[in-house]
C-alpha cells in the first residue's frame, strides 16, 4: 500500500457502493401466484480499492464473498448498487459492455485444473487473452510474450506445448495466474486461489503473487476462507457474514483488535500449529448454523447466532462505520 | 498389548505402467484413547495407509506386512470377517461428508440399519438408541432430523451425522479422513471440539488424517510426517512441533501462515513439488526439495532410525547437524 498517503486523500481504484446481488427462486415458493423469493447473496456491500492495495475478503461458505467478486467482473450481475472503476459505473454492463473493462480487471480461480481448458496446451491458454485484446500481435510477437510471462511465474519454457492434465495444481495455478497477467492488468480478482493445494505449494503461490503485486503495482481482491492466509497477503481485510458487510479494517488493526462478534468467532476458531497455545486457547463456538440467505433474520443478520445479541438487534439494520483504518457493522460495539 | 501396532505396512497399485509404491515400510503403534495425528501432502500415501488397514483399497492396491488389531491381524482379511471389524472395533469417517450419506435413504434409516445390522436390535431400540446418538453428537431437534433426507442437512450436520453413525457401535478405534478439510473454520471448530469429548467419554482411539497442522496441534497425541508414502518423521506431538528433526517436518511448519505471529515477510517455501510415485528418484525422495541435500542422499535412501521414546526420523542428518546448519534457511 502507498506509505504515508492516508488512505481517505486518495483516488480510490475501484468503488463499490451498497452493491447488491440477488437470484430468483421460483421453487422456494408454495404457491405459482405468490412473488419469487429472491436469495440475497450479496446485500449491500460498499468498499474502496486503492491502487496496489490488496484487499481480502474473509467469510464462511455462503457469505456472498465469491458472488461478489463475481459481480465486480460481471460474471453474475449485480441487482443494484454502483460499480465504479475508471469514472464508469460497471453495474448493469452487458457482456459486451465488459469486454473492455476485463482488460484492466482479470481473475484466477479456485480448481486449478478446471479453470484450464483440457484441450488446450498451456502455451494456448496463456496467449488467449493476447490474442483477444491484441489480435494485431504477430505469432512470434505472442510467443514472446507467453514465455517471458512462463518464466516471471516460473513455469519451464520447455513445457509450453503440454496440456493442463500433465501439471499438479500449484503448476496449473501458475498457469491461471500467468493468463490473468499476460494482458497488464490494473486489479486482480483471486478466488480462492490457494485452498486447493498443498501448504507446501500454497506458500509458494503466495509469496509468486505478492512479488508480481510488487513489481507490477497491481491492486489484488484476495477471497479465502483461510484467514491466516489472508492475514499474510492483505492490506486491508472484509469480513462478511450473509451477504453483508461485518467489519472492514486494515490487516493489522482486525487481527489485534477484532471488534465485530463474528470476526472474533471466526479468528478464534482457526487453529494454531502450535499445540500448547491451541490447547489452552478459548474458542469462542458460534451456535447452530447459518439462516437462509432466502429468508435473512430482521435487523442485524448475526443476531440469531450473536452472543452480544440485544431485542433492539432485529429492529434496527446497522451499519458500517467507523474511522478509515477500522469499521465494524454492530449495534452493541463500538470502536 | 497396543491398540493397534502397524508394522512395515506396505501398499502397492498394480497399473498400467507398472507396479506403484503407494506407502512404503510404515511402523506405528496406538494405545486405547490415544490420538494419532498423519499429516503429508496429496499423493504421500496417508488415505492409503488408513484404506489397507480397513480393508477398503481399490482393486488393484495390495497389502503386505502386519497390522495388529488388538493382537489380532486385519490386513488381507475375507471381507466377512472385516465387515464385523469394521463399525464394531474400527470405523471411519471420510472428508467429504456431502458424498458419503445415501442421498435416498432418510437419515435415521441409514443410521438404524447399522444397529439392527451390527447389533441385532429391533426397529424401535435402533431408533432410540439412534436419537441417543444423535444427541451426544450435539445434534439439534435430533427427532425431527431422523425423517430428513442428507441433502437437507448443512455440511457440519452431515458430518455430525457420519460421526454419529461411525460411534454407534462404540467402536475402539476412529478413523477419520480429513473430516474438516471440507468445512469452515466455525463448523470445524465445532467438530473438532466435538472429536476431542468423544475421546475423553468414549475412550476412542483416533487417527487422524489431515493436512492442516493446526488441527494436529489440537487433538494428537503423536503424530507421523508422511511424504511420498514414506514416513519422514514419527514422534509425540510435542516433539515434532516444538524439536523437529527432518527438513520436511521443519519445512512444513515453517511454511504455514499464521496467525499468532506478526509475519509480513515472504513466507518460507519448500520449493519445487511432490515427486510423482511412479518415478521416485533413486536415494531419499525428499532429495529434490530439501536444502540438505548431499551426494550420500542421491544413492541411498536413509533408514528409519528408531531413537529413544520410540521416535523415528529417516534422515542422514542428526538432529544437531541440521540446527548446526541453521534450520532450514
Amino acid at each position: 500500500m502507498s506509505e504515508q498517503i492516508p488512505l481517505e486523500q486518495q483516488e480510490p481504484l475501484l468503488s463499490v457502493r451498497d452493491v447488491k446481488v440477488q437470484f430468483p427462486i421460483p421453487k422456494a415458493r408454495d404457491w405459482p401466484w405468490q412473488p419469487i423469493p429472491m436469495l440475497k447473496a450479496v446485500d449491500g456491500v460498499s468498499f474502496d480499492l486503492y491502487p496496489g492495495e490488496t484487499l481480502g475478503v474473509v467469510g464462511e461458505s455462503g457469505c456472498g464473498k465469491s458472488t461478489l467478486a463475481r459481480a465486480l467482473i460481471g460474471l453474475v450481475t449485480a441487482h443494484s448498487g454502483e460499480i465504479i472503476w475508471d469514472g464508469k459505473n460497471l453495474a448493469g454492463l452487458n457482456d459486451k459492455g465488459f469486454h473492455d473493462v476485463r482488460r484492466d480487471i482479470q481473475m484466477i480461480f479456485q480448481d486449478p485444473l478446471a479453470s484450464l481448458n483440457p484441450r488446450m496446451t498451456i502455451g494456448d491458454i496463456i496467449a488467449e487473452p493476447l490474442r483477444n485484446y491484441e489480435p494485431d500481435l504477430s505469432k512470434d510477437e505472442v510467443r514472446k510474450r507467453v514465455r517471458e510471462m512462463m518464466d516471471r511465474v516460473g513455469l519451464l519454457p520447455n513445457v509450453i506445448n503440454r496440456y493442463p492434465h500433465e501439471f499438479s495444481g500449484g503448476q496449473c495455478q501458475r498457469v491461471g495466474i500467468a493468463r490473468a497477467l499476460i494482458l497488464k492488468p490494473k486489479l486482480i480478482i483471486c478466488d480462492e486461489p490457494v485452498s486447493a493445494l498443498d501448504v507446501s505449494i500454497q506458500a509458494q503461490v503466495v509469496n509468486l503473487l505478492k512479488e508480481l503485486q510488487a513489481e507490477m503495482g497491481l491492486s489484488l481482491v484476495f477471497i479465502a476462507h483461510d484467514l491466516s492466509v489472508v492475514k499474510h497477503i492483505s492490506d486491508r481485510i472484509l469480513v462478511m457474514y450473509l451477504g453483508n458487510e461485518a467489519e472492514l479494517a486494515t490487516s493489522d488493526s482486525l487481527y489485534a483488535n477484532p471488534t465485530h462478534p463474528y470476526t472474533q468467532a471466526l479468528l478464534s476458531a482457526v487453529p494454531i500449529p502450535d499445540p500448547d497455545l491451541e490447547r489452552n486457547k478459548t474458542i469462542q463456538l458460534l451456535e447452530g448454523d447459518l439462516p437462509s440467505p432466502i429468508n435473512p433474520p430482521s435487523g442485524c443478520v448475526f443476531r440469531t447466532r450473536c452472543p452480544k445479541v440485544q431485542p433492539e438487534c432485529a429492529k434496527n439494520k446497522p451499519i458500517l462505520q467507523g474511522s478509515a483504518e477500522h469499521k465494524v457493522s454492530c449495534g452493541q460495539v463500538s470502536l | 498389548m497396543s491398540l493397534l501396532e502397524v508394522k512395515d505396512l506396505q501398499v502397492r497399485f498394480d497399473t498400467p505402467d507398472g507396479e506403484v509404491t503407494a506407502v512404503n515400510n510404515l511402523n506405528f503403534s496406538l494405545e486405547a484413547g490415544q490420538t494419532l495425528g498423519i499429516v503429508g501432502e496429496s499423493g504421500s500415501g496417508k488415505s492409503q495407509t488408513a484404506f489397507s488397514i480397513m480393508g477398503l483399497l481399490a482393486k488393484n492396491g495390495k497389502t503386505y506386512g502386519e497390522a495388529l488389531f488388538e493382537g489380532k491381524q486385519v490386513l488381507n482379511l475375507p471381507e466377512k470377517e472385516l465387515n464385523k471389524i469394521r463399525a464394531e472395533k474400527i470405523s471411519m469417517i471420510f472428508q467429504d461428508p456431502m458424498t458419503s450419506l445415501n442421498p435416498y435413504m432418510k437419515v435415521g434409516k441409514q443410521l438404524m440399519e447399522v444397529l439392527m445390522l451390527h447389533k441385532g436390535m429391533g426397529k424401535e431400540e435402533a431408533y432410540k438408541e439412534s436419537i441417543r446418538m444423535l444427541d451426544a453428537v450435539k445434534m439439534p431437534e435430533s427427532k425431527k432430523r431422523m425423517d430428513m433426507y442428507p441433502h437437507e442437512f448443512s455440511g457440519g450436520m452431515r458430518q455430525r451425522v457420519m460421526i454419529a453413525m461411525a460411534l454407534m457401535c462404540r467402536p475402539k478405534l476412529l478413523i477419520a479422513d480429513e473430516p474438516t478439510t471440507a468445512l469452515d473454520v466455525t463448523v470445524q471448530a465445532q467438530i473438532m471440539e466435538l472429536l476431542n469429548e468423544l475421546k475423553r467419554d468414549f475412550n476412542t482411539a483416533i487417527i487422524m488424517i489431515t493436512h492442516d497442522l493446526g488441527v494436529v496441534a489440537g487433538i494428537c497425541d503423536k503424530v507421523l510426517v508422511m511424504y511420498a508414502g514414506r514416513t519422514m518423521e514419527y514422534g509425540t506431538t510435542n516433539d515434532i512441533f516444538y524439536k523437529p528433526s527432518h527438513p520436511y517436518s521443519i519445512g512444513l511448519l515453517e511454511s504455514i501462515p499464521r496467525l499468532d505471529t506478526d509475519d509480513t515477510q515472504a513466507l518460507p517455501t519448500i520449493p519445487g513439488n511432490p515427486p510423482n510415485l511412479m518415478s521416485l528418484p533413486v536415494g531419499c525422495p525428499f532429495q529434490e526439495r530439501c536444502p540438505h541435500v548431499m551426494d550420500k542422499c542421491r544413492q541411498e535412501a536413509p533408514a528409519l532410525d528408531v531413537l529413544a521414546d520410540k521416535r523415528q526420523r529417516a534422515c542422514f542428518w542428526t538432529p544437531d547437524e541440521l540446527i548446526a546448519t541453521g534450520g532450514n534457511a
